[in-house]
């Protein structure tokens, strides 16, 4: 016997359990074998022919009156057969979809993973997590090779599939600047020439860049229309906006960026994010800035790394664990 | 041996004469109640292809029975504008009927067998098969 005989001879059985005691427990039967249709793949037209058999079978004499309706219904229910058989033809095409991006993002991962240095004075916490499979987001760490660490962080300005693929291109043309030897104003400036001239004129991308160096303790950096990060001073005990100024990459060849600096003293923290962060909302209304820093504040006295994990999964919690943007946090502690 | 009946479609009723004929011959032939529904179904949407698309048609009907196995065969033909791109239209999801048709890959998985040959400004002729199990 195939599923469809097996199947239709249960449910005749379980008709005919519930004609005799009525009860709970044949209806129960009857979900569980509504679900075995499912499973079975077994269409709704399938489904009233099995109850026409099983009304033949236990009231034969009824068959007359009854059976014309039974033919009827079977005929309503052959658009909704065809419409349930496309329905999972589509949803298989869509998890053949699915895995297929899955490849490409596990693809992404790898090409612009960036490794956290480590460094005696500077405890570093890093997290960036995408808010569909394909991360918009990306952020870039190189040490040089007299300790200069770079940092770079950016947002596409649209999501998706599109925007993560810009993203390469971006790193690759980061990856063929000379190290450390160019000031954050000069590559940004480069790099927003590489974006004009590659890039479609409907993308845009913000990018914030920095350069510390450990021997002076001073911190560099520029901002292509990147989402300002914080500064917080050990020693007044209070936050600060980092002042850049500049316009996003890929809008004008010709733009220029201006180089900020900054000494760094232990104790001392920088905040570097994605509007990801700054626009979480709660329900329809989008949070403070300030949120983002009362949320900080509360988890400072704790490793970078746990900082970034806990005001993620502040985030993450009220925003119902759907990130609407992508989401990248770095932290970095001066602790020498 | 092999029978022919044909319905010539131009107006929205000859769609019912077409699923009458067939469901009287796969009736005959020993479909059950079922594949009856599947099969006049598909001449619907055949016949409905027509009727809407092509404005002038016909649906003929072929009972195949040999030693081992017995069928119908449906043509469905018109002279209408044709269609351009045909793996567009055997594709699941697409539909120019506000998804309410089976279109032609529900035709398809309603029946065993399935031809299409199509050219632009010549028509169109479908022929398809389903098979007595």
């Amino acid at each position: 016997m195939g599923t469809n005989d097996l199947d239709a001879r249960s449910y005749t059985d379980l008709l005919k359990g519930y004609i005799e005691t009525r009860d709970e427990r044949a209806l129960y039967g009857a979900e569980q074998i509504s679900k075995s249709f499912i499973k079975n793949n077994i269409s709704p037209e399938e489904i009233v022919n099995m109850h026409i058999q099983a009304l033949l079978e236990i009231y034969p004499e009824l068959t007359d009156k009854i059976q014309p309706t039974m033919n009827f219904l079977l005929e309503a229910m052959m658009a909704y057969g065809l419409a349930h058989q496309e329905y999972q033809l589509l949803r298989e095409k869509q998890l053949r979809i699915r895995s297929e991006i899955e490849v490409a993002a596990g693809m992404q991962s790898m090409l612009l993973q960036s490794e956290v240095p480590k460094m005696d004075e500077l405890d570093i916490g890093v997290i960036s997590v995408p808010a569909n499979q394909m991360n918009g987001d990306y952020h870039h760490f190189v040490k040089g090779k007299d300790g200069t660490i770079s940092i770079a962080i950016a947002d596409i300005i649209g999501k998706g599939i599109p925007a993560a693929l810009s993203m390469s291109m971006i790193k690759y043309a980061m990856d063929s600047f000379p190290e450390n030897e160019m000031s954050t104003n000069t590559i940004l400036a480069s790099l927003n020439r590489v974006v004009e001239r590659n890039v479609d004129p409907s993308m845009f991308i913000t990018m914030f860049y920095a350069q510390y160096n450990p021997d002076t303790g001073k911190f560099y950096y520029s901002s292509a229309g990147h989402e300002p990060g914080f500064f917080y001073s050990d020693k007044t005990k209070s936050f600060k906006e980092f002042e850049a100024k500049g316009l996003v990459l890929g809008v004008n060849p010709d733009t220029t960026y201006m180089q900020s600096e900054l000494d760094i003293e232990k104790g001392d923290m920088v905040i570097l994010l994605t509007d990801g962060v700054t626009e979480c909302r709660k329900g329809d209304v989008f949070i403070e800035r300030d949120e983002v820093l009362e949320v900080i504040k509360t988890y400072m006295h704790l490793p970078a790394q746990d900082i970034v994990n806990h005001v993620y999964r502040y985030f993450e919690k009220i925003q119902n664990f759907q990130l609407r943007d992508d989401f990248t946090l770095i932290i970095l502690k001066k602790v020498v | 041996m092999s029978s022919q009946s044909c319905v010539t479609i131009h107006k929205e009723w000859d769609i019912v004469a077409a699923r009458q004929m067939g469901r009287e011959i796969a009736k005959q032939l020993g479909f059950g109640t079922v594949d009856q529904a599947r099969i006049t179904t598909a001449i619907s949407e055949l016949a409905r292809n027509i009727y809407l698309y092509a404005g002038e048609g016909k649906v003929y009907f072929e009972v195949i029975e040999s030693l081992d196995k017995k069928g119908i065969t449906i043509v469905a033909t018109d002279t209408g504008p044709g269609i351009k791109d045909l793996s567009l239209v055997m594709e699941d999801g697409y539909t120019t009927s506000g998804g309410l048709g089976a279109g032609l890959p529900g035709v398809r998985r309603l029946m065993d067998e399935f031809d299409i040959e199509s050219e632009t400004g010549k028509g169109t002729k479908i022929v398809t098969t389903k098979w007595v199990r």
